[in-house]
């Protein structure tokens, strides 16, 4: 609610004030802040998000060959996610008269005294560096002096206010963070075919649009016949995460306990053969991780006992 | 986490209950602890909305605002927090002791022996999560600019002074509290994390209600499924049955109960502007009447968290304090006693941005800080000193035979070698410095020798004996004494100082302005 109000507020002149801020965080002596109307704002509505992108496209190429300066308010972009297209809204996209492109980025955490919560700004920067790299393949097709810069500018309330300050953040470490991960990803065909014949996520709606009547059972079937790698930070970012952690928790897995563990952990997955190992029940005793574990179960067990032995005399 | 403290995680997740992590308390928790449990506005960062606030369990005080994007409601709730609290943060001022303390003469450059007053003891914060303390250190930045009434009388909307005052405090609590081992500013979900571990990973320990479900589970049901509930549990309307511990609020309270009460109020509070002189009586019932509604609401919402506070409090005080933390607490009352001298001799507030030599300062005090407490930690408990053990910085073992030898000096001292029976496997090589603690807290050198066939190791120690050819009682252990060297200094210095602010380089800005900051610009909008 209160990010929508702040975007609209921080765009509402045509973005003047967006391209002012911009020109001041450069401060790289590149053309002078254009006065009012000196910003265009070409208009990308279109029917579906296909279309869409097209006229996000042409615009683009408009804008980068007027050499003006132009904000794309809201523009669509396309982006191949495990093989099959993802549709992504930037909350703007400036074009420089240089033919540089820069991705805003508009928040409504507050900036105060110019520091904001770092993993706040973290999640933003990786946000904007998936845009950036949608727009590069676009860039790359118009040519013509068009590139996409290695900076977003991310705008947040100032203060305590709910005025707009802005900050550029570098973009190029979680650019290559992302292409690396877009890369290896499971192609989601890929994934399709390792499922059983006919599985599905559909819901069935009801003609009202919004009661679903897919037995909860056959939905919860289909989502358990996909693999899920569940870590602690999952809650923070999905939806079904409550669900992965009960099942990883039945599983007795334990990345459970966080992903850190598992890699101290060697071979051993679930809580009970970690357990039994440490305990001397079970496992390689050559295993250097079952050796550590051993180690330091003794050392536990014997410090609790010195402890307990002096706090009761 | 040593691999110690995963294997204490992973039987809390066996057994479904929470493991000790230490077998002492390593925090100082006070007598009196003022303890603070904000409440801010979904959204709109850092307004607040309301806390429970005081130092006796069954007497909190609860402060509200009712609307708020009301400025002089809030102002109203700044003013009456800092009524609040600040009685308790300045009544530990005035009882003080005498300290001896080295201090350079200015006019000779000599160290000459100063008395200065230590304050007795320091009032001590507590809030609920790690994001109370952040929301202490935004109430701190945002109100100690504000101007009062008397600095500059043409402001809009002047703050009564004691607000600009605890805004200094709290920003002093919010920057102590980020040196590690420090007490006076608490987050409960971290200390009790320190002292226990949960069958759950550290992120969902964050969540004060399941924490506590893992460390003192209700009477007959395991902390697992008492933790799972706290954390999950909500009633057929989609509320959840044990309120978050803030600051921020549940979303659906916000949507089913908060707003609808918060627009009551608004309509009332018009109809109190219109109301006509007859009816003026029952408009103001009906507004006092919302504004109850709101105060029960958010009193409900506050209430478990700062029950669920003093539970931990409880339960930190049910472990015995350990030897060196009466140490560390002497350190937070200095700091405490340096503020109060600050404040009384009219400084101006904390600037917005520390200057470089500040920075640097105050970095290399908590990397300092940080090796102390890690040594002081281990030191005063097994547990701890066991992971130290683990990780080859420390070892412990019966003592097999001592060897009385002395140095070649022309007075010679005794320097005895002690054959050591350890199972630990130390990374030690020849003439490593080795560090052990005596009965009486002192600290006494070693060095390292060789390692014995069957798992001996042969240690010297060059000093902490006495001035004599024979060394004191009680400073050579005996065979059959149950000894620990460590590799790490027990009390190890901070690096060179730095140099004066006057004497920035300007490779670092230079000497910062002198000129005290403006306050922020009142605008519109402010919404704390």
């Amino acid at each position: 609610m209160r990010g929508h109000a702040f975007e609209a507020r921080a765009k509402d002149d045509g973005g003047t004030e967006l391209i002012r801020l911009l020109c001041e965080r450069l401060g790289d002596g590149s053309p002078p802040p254009p006065g009012p109307g000196g910003v265009d704002t070409p208009d990308l509505a279109a029917s579906g998000p296909e279309g869409r992108t097209a006229r996000t496209a042409l615009a683009l190429r408009e804008a980068t060959a007027a050499g003006r300066w132009a904000l794309l308010d809201h523009p669509m972009l396309a982006l191949s996610v495990a093989g099959t297209p993802a549709y992504l809204e930037p909350d703007a996209v400036v074009v420089h008269p240089d033919g540089g492109w820069t991705v805003v980025e508009i928040k409504s955490f507050a900036m105060v005294d110019g520091a904001a919560d770092a993993a706040k700004v973290g999640a933003a920067a990786r946000q904007a560096a998936v845009y950036a790299l949608a727009l590069e393949p676009v860039a790359e097709r118009i040519g013509d002096g068009a590139s996409v810069r290695h900076s977003a500018l991310l705008v947040c309330p100032k203060n305590f206010s709910n005025l707009p300050d802005a900050a550029l953040v570098d973009l190029r470490k979680q650019v290559a963070t992302t292409r690396r991960q877009l890369d290896r990803l499971t192609g989601v065909a890929d994934i399709a075919d390792g499922l059983p014949h006919g599985t599905t996520f559909d819901l069935c709606l009801a003609d009202d649009g919004r009661t679903p009547t897919r037995p909860a059972d056959e939905l919860a079937a289909a989502v358990d016949a996909v693999g899920a790698a569940y870590a602690p930070e999952c809650l923070a970012a999905c939806e079904l995460a409550f669900h992965c952690r009960a099942r990883s928790r039945a599983a007795d897995a334990v990345q459970t306990l966080g992903r850190a563990l598992r890699a101290e952990l060697g071979g051993l997955s679930t809580i009970e053969a970690v357990l039994a190992a440490a305990a001397g029940e079970a496992g390689d005793p050559g295993d250097p991780a079952v050796a550590a574990l051993r180690r330091a179960a003794r050392l536990r067990a014997e410090s609790l006992e010195t402890a307990g032995a002096a706090s009761c005399p | 986490m040593s691999l110690i403290d995963t294997l204490a995680r992973l039987e809390a997740a066996r057994d479904g209950r929470a493991r000790p992590l230490a077998t002492v308390r390593h925090r100082h928790v006070s007598d009196r602890p003022l303890v603070f449990v904000p409440l801010t506005t979904a959204g709109e960062a850092g307004a607040p909305l309301g806390a429970l606030v005081g130092t006796e369990r069954d007497a909190p005080r609860l402060l509200v605002v009712a609307q708020p994007r009301d400025r002089d409601l809030r102002s109203a709730f700044l003013a009456e927090l800092a009524d609040a609290m600040l009685p308790r943060i300045e009544e530990c001022a005035d009882a003080v002791e005498r300290e001896e303390r080295k201090e350079t003469d200015p006019t000779t450059g000599k160290k000459v022996p100063v008395e200065v007053e230590l304050c007795a003891d320091a009032p001590q914060v507590v809030v609920p999560s790690a994001a109370g303390v952040e929301y202490v250190r935004l109430l701190g930045r945002s109100m100690r600019f504000r101007r009062t009434a008397e600095q500059d009388p043409d402001a809009p909307h002047p703050a009564p002074p004691r607000v600009p005052l605890l805004g200094r405090w709290l920003t002093h609590f919010g920057e102590r509290s980020r040196v590690p081992g420090s007490s006076l500013l608490l987050a409960m979900t971290q200390v009790l994390g320190r002292h226990w571990a949960t069958g759950q990973s550290v992120l969902e320990d964050q969540h004060l209600g399941a924490l506590l479900a893992w460390i003192d589970p209700p009477e007959g049901t395991s902390g697992a499924a008492a933790a799972l509930r706290a954390e999950l549990a909500r009633d057929a309307e989609g509320l959840p049955a044990h309120p978050p511990a803030g600051p921020a609020t549940d979303p659906v309270f916000d949507n089913k109960r908060l707003a609808p009460a918060i627009a009551r109020y608004d309509r009332a509070r018009a109809d109190v502007l219109q109301a006509s002189p007859h009816r003026f009586a029952a408009a103001h019932r009906a507004l006092a009447d919302a504004e109850r509604e709101i105060r029960d609401l958010l009193e409900g919402q506050l209430r478990p968290t700062w029950d669920a506070v003093w539970q931990g409090i409880d339960l930190l005080r049910a472990l015995p304090e350990g030897a060196r933390v009466g140490e560390r607490w002497k350190r937070d009352r200095w700091s405490y006693t340096a503020h109060r001298d600050r404040v009384r001799a009219g400084e101006p507030p904390q600037p917005r941005r520390d200057d470089a030599v500040t920075a640097a300062r105050k970095l290399a005090a908590r990397e300092t800080a940080q090796a102390q407490l890690d040594a002081q930690e281990a030191l005063d408990d097994p547990l701890v000193m066991a992971g130290r053990r683990l990780a080859g910085e420390a070892f412990a073992g019966p003592v097999a035979e001592v060897v009385m030898e002395y140095s070649e000096a022309k007075i010679p001292r005794p320097r005895p070698l002690v054959t050591l029976r350890t199972q630990d496997a130390p990374h030690v090589a020849d003439g490593v410095k080795l560090h052990r603690a005596l009965p009486d807290g002192r600290s006494q050198p070693a060095e390292f020798v060789s390692h014995g066939p069957d798992g001996t190791l042969t240690v010297r120690l060059t000093g902490g004996m006495g001035r004599g050819k024979t060394p004191e009682a009680g400073s050579v252990p005996e065979p059959g004494d149950q000894v620990c060297w460590t590799l790490f200094e027990h009390a190890p210095r901070g690096g060179p100082e730095l140099p004066e602010p006057e004497q920035t380089p300007w490779t670092h800005g230079g000497p910062p302005a002198a000129a005290a900051e403006a306050p922020d610009p009142v605008t519109a909008e402010d919404h704390l």
